[in-house]
């Protein structure tokens, strides 16, 4: 394994060992365990229902694994709160989108900044001194996620009035705006047409190089994984079947077998 | 005219304290979903700790008031710690009845501190009659409107621009996405309480004041909330604003203009909630659901 520039790898940025989860009686996730390395962009990819998302909620803190561990820079992140996850460095984007839809643009994005705010209820009323100096610094870093993105035209609009592809941008705008150390995208392309998916493309691997934020993408278009992802970890009946670089993982009888079918003679 | 005048300003007067309250109940059924049936409780509550620091302990008014609101923000923050968190995922059904649950034990405690008689209350507020275009108001309830007044202003700055405050839109709008954000949902939940107390509690105060006296009945208010955030619609901020003023001068006229016999001014804020229900159920400035089983 290695990463784009061929350098050899550092450690772990993220250790997932022997995760698993189970819904009543639906097993989810089962003995699920790889590494995530910085500054790479790590795809997850498998059929409908081999548990990606389910993945990606152990990870944010959404869903509480009942066996297994996963590490984050050296801390256990089983059994924090989601919010707890966020001010590790954590961000993440949703399947179906999740935005403040009676909200602007730059509201939505200065919600991105809420980790990095320190103002309580007393302090945040006022509006000056300290709290205008900070409010200026949140603004300068949303101000940089919307040139990096694009979406000057519409920082003023509602998000709930904003086509399907805008919001899709939006959203992961917002979790730019954290400053995160690791971005979890579920499915950041689905239901875009081939111009917004090449967009969206290239502003992964922009922010994959220019902020070197690792990132996790769940993604069911097969070329864009191959095209941009450093490491694919596959995944069929929550478990895990494969793990390696695009290459490796495309030459894998087991990854041709979930995806094709078996043939039986 | 002059009747006119005199009905509009205390109907506005009235009103203005409606909204208040309604405020509260609005901050937590956006954040939360929970219809609060104690909202007037908490009014009460309110009125009763302004009571105790002023009247019983004998504390100068603006220090015994800020003290009673600060005690009323704590028992907020209690009665959602221990009352509603262990009741997160119950059916809605369930908090409604909890939350009238609680609304006949705050009453008891409160009848079991205080009695069940009315007590006499400072008016701290002046109440020297002002001459406007002709009608003439008490000093006190135009105190009502601008105080209220006041405490909107300082609310919408808090929403618009601290950081709880909007956390709080944040988790109105869309839970998940709020706490990906790092916004923890319980916090935001406790300040709901907080501030709904606090609102309540200037709303308890200022009727206190007006009426001179303090009693268990002051809590009825609490039932005028729902004309005013049916009206207004639940979900809106603005809203209630804009409901509590229309409730109240509504009651005004209806009670004014109207034979008194008939006791119309009580009863016509519930006539408008049966006809906002008809026509309109979201109210003027609710948002319209849509909701597909």
């Amino acid at each position: 394994m290695a990463d784009r520039n061929g350098a050899s790898m550092p450690e772990a940025q993220m250790q997932i060992e022997g995760i698993g989860l189970s819904f009543g009686g639906v097993r989810a996730l089962s003995g699920i365990t790889f590494n995530i390395y910085p500054s790479t962009i790590q795809a997850i990819i498998g059929p409908n229902g081999a548990g990606k998302t389910s993945m990606l909620n152990c990870i944010s803190g959404l869903y509480k694994p009942q066996q297994g561990q996963i590490r984050f820079e050296g801390q256990n992140l089983i059994g924090r709160a989601p919010h707890e996850i966020a001010r590790l460095g954590i961000a993440r984007s949703f399947q179906n989108i999740e935005l403040f839809r009676h909200m602007t643009v730059v509201d939505n994005l200065m919600l991105g900044r809420h980790v990095h705010m320190r103002g309580g209820v007393l302090t945040g009323g006022l509006y000056w001194g300290p709290g205008q100096r900070e409010e200026i610094a949140h603004r300068e870093a949303v101000e940089q996620v919307i040139d990096l993105l694009e979406i000057q035209s519409i920082r003023k609009k509602t998000v709930g009035s904003l086509s399907y592809g805008l919001q899709k941008r939006v959203e992961l705008g917002r979790a730019l705006a954290m400053h995160p150390r690791l971005l979890l995208l579920d499915e950041p392309m689905a239901g875009m047409n081939s111009e917004e998916k090449e967009d969206m493309a290239r502003f992964i691997l922009d922010i994959s190089e220019e902020q070197r934020t690792t990132i996790v993408l769940i993604e069911h278009d097969m070329g864009v994984v191959m095209d941009i992802s450093d490491n694919v970890a596959v995944l069929e009946f929550g478990q895990l079947i494969a793990y390696g670089t695009p290459a490796e993982v495309k030459a894998n009888p087991a990854v041709i077998a979930a995806y094709l079918g078996q043939e039986h003679s | 005219m002059e009747k006119l005048i005199q009905l509009s300003l205390s109907g506005i007067a009235n009103g203005a304290i409606y909204a208040l309250v309604a405020l509260g109940f609005v901050l937590i059924f956006k954040s939360s979903d929970v219809i609060n049936f104690a909202q007037g409780e908490l009014l009460m509550i309110g009125a009763y700790l302004t009571y105790m620091t002023v009247q019983q302990i004998g504390l100068f008014w603006p220090i015994g008031v800020v003290i009673a609101v600060i005690l009323a923000a704590v028992v907020g923050v209690l009665i959602e710690q221990l009352v509603l968190r262990p009741l997160i995922g119950e059916p809605a059904i369930s908090v409604i009845m909890v939350t009238i649950g609680l609304s006949s034990v705050l009453r008891a405690i409160v009848g079991a501190i205080w009695g069940i008689t009315p007590l006499p209350a400072p008016q701290f507020l002046p109440r020297d009659p002002v001459n406007i275009l002709g009608a003439t108001v008490g000093m006190d309830k135009l105190l009502a409107i601008g105080l209220a007044l006041l405490l909107f202003g300082i609310l919408t700055v808090f929403f618009r621009t601290s950081s709880e405050g909007i956390a709080m839109r944040a988790v109105a709008d869309d839970q998940q996405a709020a706490l990906s954000m790092g916004i923890s949902i319980k916090r935001v939940w406790a300040v709901a309480w907080a501030i709904a107390a606090v609102t309540a509690a200037a709303g308890g105060i200022l009727l206190m004041s007006i009426f001179g006296g303090v009693s268990g009945t002051i809590a009825h208010v609490g039932l005028l909330v729902f004309p005013v955030v049916i009206l207004g619609g639940l979900d809106s901020i603005p809203g209630a604003v804009v409901g509590g003023i229309i409730i109240g001068l509504i009651e005004a006229f209806a009670g004014g203009y109207l034979p008194p016999e008939l006791g119309m001014g009580h009863v016509t804020p519930f006539i408008v909630l049966v006809l906002i229900l008809l026509v309109r159920p979201y109210g003027l400035f609710g948002q319209k659901l849509i909701e597909r089983v």
